[in-house]
């Protein structure tokens, strides 16, 4: 299949668009796999990318209850950081975040990785200060990190109300220049693409019904098109984790599915030019390269599995936008969604082998599953191919619970609502 | 999403806090069963359809709730008082 190029576009733009070819093919099922990777969202198609590519595993299936980028991939609010306190999160996102810088090159596909600053917006002397111990922690482990002063955040956000009159005055923030934005559905099909050009197969519109098993040990998978068989069955289907794992048998796990909703305006002028969070409430924003502002807040609150959320979240959300951009408040919404969470409860994912036998399970991202794309799969693959997990995903496991080895970022305990 | 309470009448979600599964029952307090602790604090069914919980009404008379809810539609099937829920009546020891 042909490189993307500008010679290529030039080529196509003179004989009239005739030459391009689909991104990647619709193949067949094939009776037996080496490897089954159910769920084709971002982290499913990665995880396939990187078993190909670095552990030369090229007999895969990904199969895919609806298309590719009909997920979380294609509902998320893009934003890409690796600004962690605690070090077993910091190694793996500055790993994602390492990934993102060189993945256009990677894939022969553009992501649009626009690193234009990803910002923490401190509310009051101890947020600040909290910001700054987690900004030290970030320099020491490698990460970029630096503490901006009030006139320096008003400065990079113009427009933005930083007066000491406000409900939640800004103290200052905590920049990462590093991080940023991508799109999110050139993710999706760059790395469908990628993936498919080493071999492996992208079954989509076969939702998994059950699993096969031998014993306890799981062997492949009933799809709506048919039995595939295979020695390795990797689950990574974020919101829809608790019922894709009954059928395996698995009844209880230490996830709950939450809805997050995000919302976009109509298009104006650049203005927002960096990612932000606001720790007022919980508010972040950024602007898309349309001029449209993409933003999004705290969960619904309460578990469910509908894809869509309640007008409370919808009010609280805009009152603190609104509030921190009063210019904005007769710009008019344009859409608004819901994507389920899968939402664990310490806040952090599982990357791991098991819970049984010939099984891989991938699953927990709460809402920050966007960023973690390319080292989710990285590591995912490398616990795959090798049966062992990576050092960037070793404390991820599903025992930790159990073992006492939780990693609360926020400090919630198991409540998944609040991480 | 509306929610009616026994005792205010029916009211919309924003008055209401979660709180949670009302199907996971804590073992005895006295009870060193590790795996027991375990799933009651971590492990969740994670119901898709009707599902058991708890909610208060905090913006309202402050009564606890046991509601039946269906995860994937939002409609509420019932609401009772919660010291009258089957989580509760298990939880009372002789």
């Amino acid at each position: 299949m042909r490189e993307y190029s500008a010679f290529a576009l030039l080529k196509n733009a003179l004989t009239g668009n005739t030459g391009w070819k689909e991104a990647w093919r619709k193949p067949e099922l094939k009776a037996s796999y080496d490897v089954i990777i159910v769920g084709g969202g971002g982290h499913g198609l990665s995880t396939a990318y990187y078993l190909a590519k670095e552990h030369g595993v090229r007999n895969i299936a990904v199969v895919e209850k609806g298309w590719i980028g009909s997920g979380n991939i294609g509902r998320n609010t893009t934003m890409i950081r690796s600004n962690y306190l605690h070090p077993q999160n910091q190694h793996f996102y500055e790993h994602s975040l390492t990934l993102w810088e060189n993945l256009s090159q990677e894939l022969n596909f553009n992501v649009m990785f626009s690193q234009r600053g990803v910002m923490n917006l401190a509310v009051g002397p101890a947020q600040l200060d909290d910001f700054a111990r987690r900004g030290n922690a970030m320099r020491l482990a490698g990460i970029d990190a630096e503490l901006l002063s009030r006139e320096q955040v008003a400065k990079v956000i113009p427009g933005m109300d930083v007066s000491a009159s406000a409900r939640f005055p800004i103290y200052g923030g905590l920049m990462q220049w590093r991080g940023g934005t991508a799109r999110h559905d050139a993710v999706a099909w760059g790395y469908a693409r990628a993936a498919d050009r080493l071999g492996v197969d992208i079954i989509e519109n076969a939702e998994v019904t059950g699993f096969l098993k031998d014993g306890d040990t799981i062997t492949g998978v009933v799809t709506k098109r048919g039995e595939i068989r295979a020695k390795k069955t990797a689950v990574v289907v974020a919101g829809s984790t608790g019922q894709v794992m009954k059928l395996a048998g698995i009844d209880r796990l230490p996830i709950e599915s939450h809805v997050l909703q995000a919302f976009v305006t109509e298009a104006v002028k650049p203005f927002i030019h960096t990612v932000a969070a606001f720790g007022g409430g919980h508010l972040y924003f950024t602007q898309s390269d349309k001029g449209s502002l993409v933003f999004g807040g705290d969960i619904d609150g309460y578990n469910t599995w509908a894809q869509r959320g309640n007008l409370p979240v919808v009010e609280d959300v805009m009152s603190e936008f609104v509030a921190l951009f009063p210019g904005l408040a007769r710009v008019r919404l344009l859409r608004s969604w819901g994507g389920l969470m899968d939402m664990s409860m310490d806040g952090s994912p599982i990357i791991a082998k098991g819970p049984l036998p010939g099984m891989y399970l991938n699953t927990g991202w709460c809402y920050g599953g966007f960023k973690a794309v390319p080292a989710s799969g990285w590591t995912f693959a490398w616990t795959i191919a090798k049966d062992e997990p990576h050092a960037f995903n070793r404390h991820f496991t599903l025992d930790r619970f159990r073992r006492g080895l939780i990693i609360d970022e926020k400090g919630q305990g198991s409540t998944p609502r609040l991480h | 999403m509306r929610i009616t309470c026994p005792h205010c009448g029916r009211r919309d979600v924003a008055e209401f806090t979660y709180q949670g599964d009302a199907n996971r029952l804590r073992p005895d307090p006295a009870s060193t069963d590790q795996a027991a602790w375990n799933a009651y604090v971590y492990d969740r069914v994670n119901t898709r359809g009707p599902h058991r919980e708890f909610w208060q009404h905090s913006g309202g008379c402050r009564a606890h709730l046991a509601v039946e809810r269906d995860t994937a539609t939002h409609a509420i099937l019932s609401v009772s008082y919660a010291r009258d829920s089957d989580t509760a009546r298990a939880g009372r020891r002789p």
